[in-house]
């Protein structure tokens, strides 16, 4: 395959912020005692994707991340890492490794992308279109918390900020509008050139954008080049090259068209063939000219492939999506982690210790060398490696990293703990996020407080 | 309580479902029909003979609709007539429909009624309809089967008792070059709900200079899943709910089903009533809309589309007619030369002569029509008893009843002959020409939104005309006819109808000849620019700095509205200001009268405070002065006289500061007199308790950090801010 796949893990992402540090690096975020970038890779291994590039923001995230792969992945996989500067935004990181990209198409990922939908099969819906970009999406999550419906929940449906407006023909397999961010809270314009040259388009608000994307390698870079206030792929690329689908500026001006037509001289027979065999698209339709003549207009096509409903596809930018993704991982996606259930239906590492009378349930973790004391009881949760936790403790939804010790009587709920915390005697905390380092705690808390 | 209410209302709503089925198998379904199409598309022919009345294959048009409402399962139909309704109803009374078992005919007549609006409020009051009914008018063909649409509409009215209409849809993409469908008609936007089918938006009559459909964001917020569609097309069929008779009546002001009924109920989220469509696929549902439209359904009439409204069947009011190859209907009695080609796709009406040598081709030719020799018509529509003379030639033209075209005259693609017109010979009537016995009306309006007013301007000069159209009837009137021979040639009688301005280069579109080579060229060339002129701006705005141009380009609108707002506020505030040191206005009246304004304008007080400051000052340096210690003292008097309306709106420090920055601004900008004169009017102003002392030092504080340009007048009052300090000092 004469793909290329380019990860981008992304930095110290603000949004994570309690969460994330100079040491654990967004990629490296445990989900079930795993770093998330261990999902993409996986996922990519398992389509037969070997060559990687993996894009980091910021020196220091790049060395904690380098180190990982390198030590996890040795002879596994062969992976460049690159190191961009910090804010440059994921259409810079792209133009900052762009001397890396040679193959005909470029697929990228983004590293905090938790999912089952193989690559390979948007790979394959870009090959098949023989299109300028091919986006995969899927389904909105379904918010928060399933069971406990507290206030996580409740934030969820107040805030529509994060997916997007999809426009698609009524095949399902071309992009033709897209909306994200600021433009969802306004009425959404929908172009009238393209409706009536598609005849009917299917306008969905609850499907959003994974970041997964196929680009024609010679497409984007032309883009990047010309483009160069755009930052994001997401807000900028994406949405550029749906709205000029039908007027399609790339591969026109200057010399890329020389090229292209050079280089491509046998690729654009193929094509034609292939054309001619299918049903015409679209797009075909419309570049035509008004008596079925040669081509007058220039189009280009924007695909997408939709994850089945099936699929798991949850992208880790937010605490929420964190706490989500880990209970998700361990409960009702846990083909995912690659860890093998007990009959409980939990995962314990057979060197954790369990005092007498402490229950762990059903879709809980608990990992290497942790030690529980007696009455414990952990609900739907995830505990790290080389735990201490005292007797009489309750752990129920949430997230305990690793080398995390905690007193007698505590009471956590719905909360995260970051690795090396301290939580003394009969702390109660609710909704919250317990920063690492060292930090004791002997307070009780609730709802949405950092530490 | 409410709750309560509702459910008990719901719970007799579900009493009354309960014993529904009876009900509707017992309430027959009943039909309105609306026999005027309240347009003047049709004109010159719908001066002298109503649109339903005209032979669509040699069948006036009304035959297929009732034809198909008897097919479909409609026991009564409501025959609303208006224009011509005399012959509408006398045509009726003559044919069988009035004796039909189990189908009744009744006709509603109304000469003063100019819309579809006004007919269905004035059905409402006669109290006829009791159930369910199809709303449609005398011009659709159509052999859907109701079950279904019927069964579905009901359903979703127990459902939901807002479901008040359903209206058939089929699919029709329009071509995207002349943004129009196959009959003529709009391109049309709809969204529809995927999975209710309810209608979200509707969009016809659309306007091409808006490149984009708005889509309300509570749409999407409601709906997750919509489609939008530029690929179906309005059969202008309805089944609606006895409500709809009432909607009419509630709001008066609704005319037109569509672009009032149908997008008031759209947009009216207050009473909920929704819509609902129905696509048919494989029957056939066409409302003749225009002469495209005409001629479209006649071709699809002839190619069976339509069956079993074809003319080889008997259905009402056709003559036996045969079927041939090549789709060719003959009916009895035709003379027809041994060397005169009869072409595919062609109707020879009863006892038609066709002369040697002469081509017909995909053209229906009525009753009693005697063809020459040599002649050539093709895709043409003759009606009944037309004479055409050797070696004439027609293209795409209709020719109504009795029309004599005298040998080896012409018609171009697209022209209009109306009743017995004379056309002289070897004359060539231009294309897109209308010829007609009658004068246009003088008041002509192509506009829609005019054509109401237009049409009852019409009526009203219809019988006035109709007297005219009588004695030509007869013989012509010697000057009419002498007076426009030279128009059509030798032996020619007729006026050629100036095509009204604009209308021009729109002529083609609603025309029965296909749409030239050229125009489509021309057409898809503007598209190109259109669509360039789109991306250009977007790749303008997207390169001058920001990113999504639509958003942005949005919030500069918004930015500007709401610099405009306080523009307006503040010019509204000085009018005031001044109309009240004319008139003398007590001073709490003028504070009521602001207060109004920032309530309407939805100011806060510091914004009245500065406009209110504003205005003052300006009429200081209105009065006359000479010099600037007159001025000075001018602006002392103002103060003083208007302190208490100023004081007003001077709440807490931050709009004293304010009055100080407006000043500021004005000596900059556009009261540069004052510039000499501001430390001045300051301690005039701090003098009459209008700004405290706080206010002028933090004023100061802020200005510290500001560019040397900015403090000019910080420097000019130093001293007097000096003492300030000093005099505060002193206090502590």
């Amino acid at each position: 395959m004469d793909f290329q796949v380019v990860v981008l893990a992304g930095g110290t992402s603000k949004k994570l912020v309690p969460l994330v540090s100079k040491e654990v690096p967004k990629a490296l975020l445990p989900v079930a005692n795993r770093p998330v970038l261990s999902y993409v890779l996986e996922q990519l291994e398992l389509s037969n994707i070997k060559d990687l590039i993996v894009v980091v923001e910021g020196a220091d995230a790049a060395l904690c991340v380098g180190g990982w792969i390198s030590a996890a992945y040795v002879d596994r996989l062969h992976v460049e890492v690159a190191t961009v500067p910090e804010d440059v935004g994921t259409a810079g990181a792209l133009r900052a490794i762009a001397h890396h990209l040679t193959a005909k198409d470029v697929l990228v990922v983004s590293g905090d992308l938790v999912s089952d939908v193989p690559p390979g099969a948007v790979t394959a819906a870009h090959r098949r279109h023989d299109a300028v970009v091919t986006a995969m999406i899927c389904s909105v999550p379904v918010s928060g918390l399933s069971e406990a419906g507290s206030s996580g929940a409740k934030d969820k449906t107040k805030k529509p900020g994060r997916y997007n407006i999809i426009g698609m023909d009524p095949t399902k397999q071309f992009l033709l509008h897209i909306a994200t961010g600021a433009e969802l809270e306004k009425d959404t314009r929908i172009r009238k050139s393209i409706l009536r040259a598609v005849g009917q388009m299917d306008i969905r608000a609850d499907l959003m954008d994974a970041h997964m994307y196929a680009f024609n390698r010679s497409v984007l870079q032309e883009v990047l080049d010309q483009k160069d206030k755009f930052q994001s792929l997401k807000q900028d690329v994406l949405p550029y090259l749906v709205r000029s689908q039908l007027k399609s500026e790339i591969l026109i001006n200057g010399a890329p068209q020389g090229q292209q037509a050079k280089e491509n001289g046998n690729d654009k027979v193929s094509y034609r063939i292939l054309a001619n065999a299918s049903t015409p698209s679209f797009h075909e339709l419309y570049a035509l000219g008004p008596n079925g003549s040669a081509p007058v207009r220039r189009t280009h096509k924007c695909c997408v492939y939709i994850a089945s409903n099936s699929k798991y596809c949850v992208r880790l930018n937010s605490i929420q999506a964190f706490m989500d993704i880990n209970r998700d991982v361990i409960g009702e996606a846990n083909h995912l982690s690659g860890y093998n259930f007990s009959a409980q239906n939990n995962i314990i590492h057979p060197s954790a210790e369990l005092g007498s009378k402490t229950t762990v349930g059903p879709h809980c973790m608990l990992g290497e060398g942790s030690q529980m004391g007696d009455k414990c009881s952990v609900k739907r949760s995830v505990i790290g490696r080389h735990c201490r936790i005292g007797s009489n403790v309750k752990v129920v939804n949430s997230v305990v990293m690793n080398h995390v010790t905690i007193g007698d009587g505590c009471s956590i709920q719905g909360s995260v703990i970051c690795s090396n915390a301290q939580l003394q005697e009969r702390v109660a905390l609710k909704d919250c996020q317990v920063l690492s380092l060292s930090t004791s705690v002997f307070l009780s808390l609730s709802s949405n407080e950092y530490l | 309580m409410g709750a309560q209410k509702k459910r008990a209302a719901a719970a007799a709503a579900a009493a009354r479902v309960s014993e529904d089925p009876d009900d509707l198998a017992r309430q027959p379904l009943q039909a309105i029909l609306l026999a005027d199409s309240f347009t003047t598309k049709f004109r010159p022919i719908t001066l002298e003979r109503p649109k339903v009345l005209l032979p669509l294959v040699n069948v006036p048009m009304i035959n297929y609709t009732l034809a198909w409402l008897e097919a479909a399962g409609v026991a009564e139909v409501f025959v609303f007539c208006c224009a011509h309704s005399k012959q509408v109803i006398d045509y009726l009374e003559n044919s069988e429909w009035f004796s039909q078992p189990n189908f009744t005919v009744k006709t509603i007549e109304s000469h003063n009624i100019i819309s579809a609006g006004d007919a269905l409020r004035l059905i409402y009051e006669q109290n006829v309809i009791h159930g369910d009914f199809v709303l449609i008018s005398g011009d659709t063909v159509s052999n859907m089967s109701l079950t279904q649409a019927l069964q579905e509409h009901k359903e979703r009215k127990k459902k939901d008792n807002n479901a008040v209409m359903t209206m058939i849809i089929k699919k029709s993409k329009p071509s995207p070059i002349t943004r129009q469908s196959r009959l003529g008609t709009d391109e049309l936007f709809m969204a529809i709900d995927p999975n209710t089918k309810q209608l979200l938006y509707y969009e016809d009559k659309a306007d091409h200079s808006k490149g984009t459909i708005c889509l309300d964001k509570m749409l999407l917020a409601e709906n997750p899943s919509i489609s939008l569609h530029n690929d179906k097309q309005d059969c202008y069929i309805d089944i609606c709910s006895p409500e709809v008779l009432s909607l009419f009546t509630d709001n008066f002001d609704y005319q037109h089903l569509r672009r009032h009924f149908v997008k008031g109920l759209l947009l009216d989220d207050i009473m909920g009533y929704k819509i609902f469509t129905h696509e048919i696929h494989s029957s056939y549902a066409a409302r003749i809309d225009n002469y495209r439209s005409y001629d479209i359904v006649s071709k699809d009439i002839i190619q069976r589309w339509t069956y079993p409204y074809v003319p080889d069947v008997k259905f009402c009011g056709n003559r036996a007619t045969k079927l041939e190859r090549r789709g060719m209907y003959r009916a009895l009695e035709i003379e027809q030369s041994r060397s005169a080609q009869v072409g595919s796709f062609t109707v020879i009406g009863y006892g038609t002569k066709i002369g040697s040598n002469s081509k017909i081709s995909d053209s229906v030719i009525g009753e009693g029509c005697t063809i020459g020799s040599n002649v050539l018509i093709e895709g043409s529509y003759i009606w009944d008893n037309v004479i055409i003379e050797d070696g004439c030639e027609l293209r795409h033209v209709i020719v109504c009843d009795g029309v004599i075209m005298k040998a080896g005259a012409v018609l171009k693609p697209g022209v209009v002959l109306s009743f017995k017109v004379v056309i002289g010979e070897r004359f060539v009537v231009p294309a897109y020409s209308k010829v007609s016995l009658l004068q246009q009306p003088t008041v002509h309006d192509s506009d829609e939104e005019l054509e109401y007013a237009d049409n009852s301007s019409g009526t009203v000069e219809f019988s006035s005309i109709q007297g005219t159209a009588d004695q030509s009837n007869g013989e012509m009137t010697s000057e009419s006819s002498e007076a426009h021979k030279p128009k059509l040639g030798t032996g020619g009688v007729g006026y050629i109808w100036s095509i009204c301005e604009g209308g021009q280069e729109e002529e083609w579109r609603h025309s029965v000849a296909p749409i030239p080579e050229d125009k489509l060229t021309e057409l898809s060339e503007a598209m190109d620019d259109d669509q360039e002129l789109v991306t250009q701006d977007r790749t303008a705005l997207s390169t001058s700095g920001e990113l999504i141009s639509d958003s942005n380009a949005s919030e500069g609108d918004d930015n500007e509205d709401s610099k405009d707002d306080s523009v307006y506020f503040e010019k509204e505030v000085e009018a005031t200001f001044l109309r009240a040191v004319e008139e003398n206005v007590k001073v709490d009246h003028v504070i009521l009268e602001v207060n109004s304004l920032r309530l309407s304008y939805n100011m806060t007080s510091a914004d009245c405070a500065g406009a209110v400051f504003y205005s003052m000052m300006k009429l200081a340096i209105k009065t006359p002065h000479s010099s600037a210690s007159e001025l000075q003292q001018n602006t002392a008097n103002i103060i003083t006289t208007w302190q208490k309306l100023l004081k007003s709106y001077l709440l807490e420090i931050d709009e004293e500061i304010e009055i100080i920055l407006k000043f500021e601004e004005m000596c900059l900008e556009s009261a540069k007199e004052f510039s000499p004169l501001f430390a001045r009017i300051l301690h005039i102003l701090y003098d009459k308790d209008i700004l405290q002392e706080d206010a002028i030092l933090r004023w100061a504080d802020e200005k510290e950090g500001a560019d040397e340009s900015d403090k000019v007048f910080v420097r000019q009052s130093e001293k007097f801010i000096q003492w300030l300090r000093e005099a505060s000092e002193e206090e502590d």
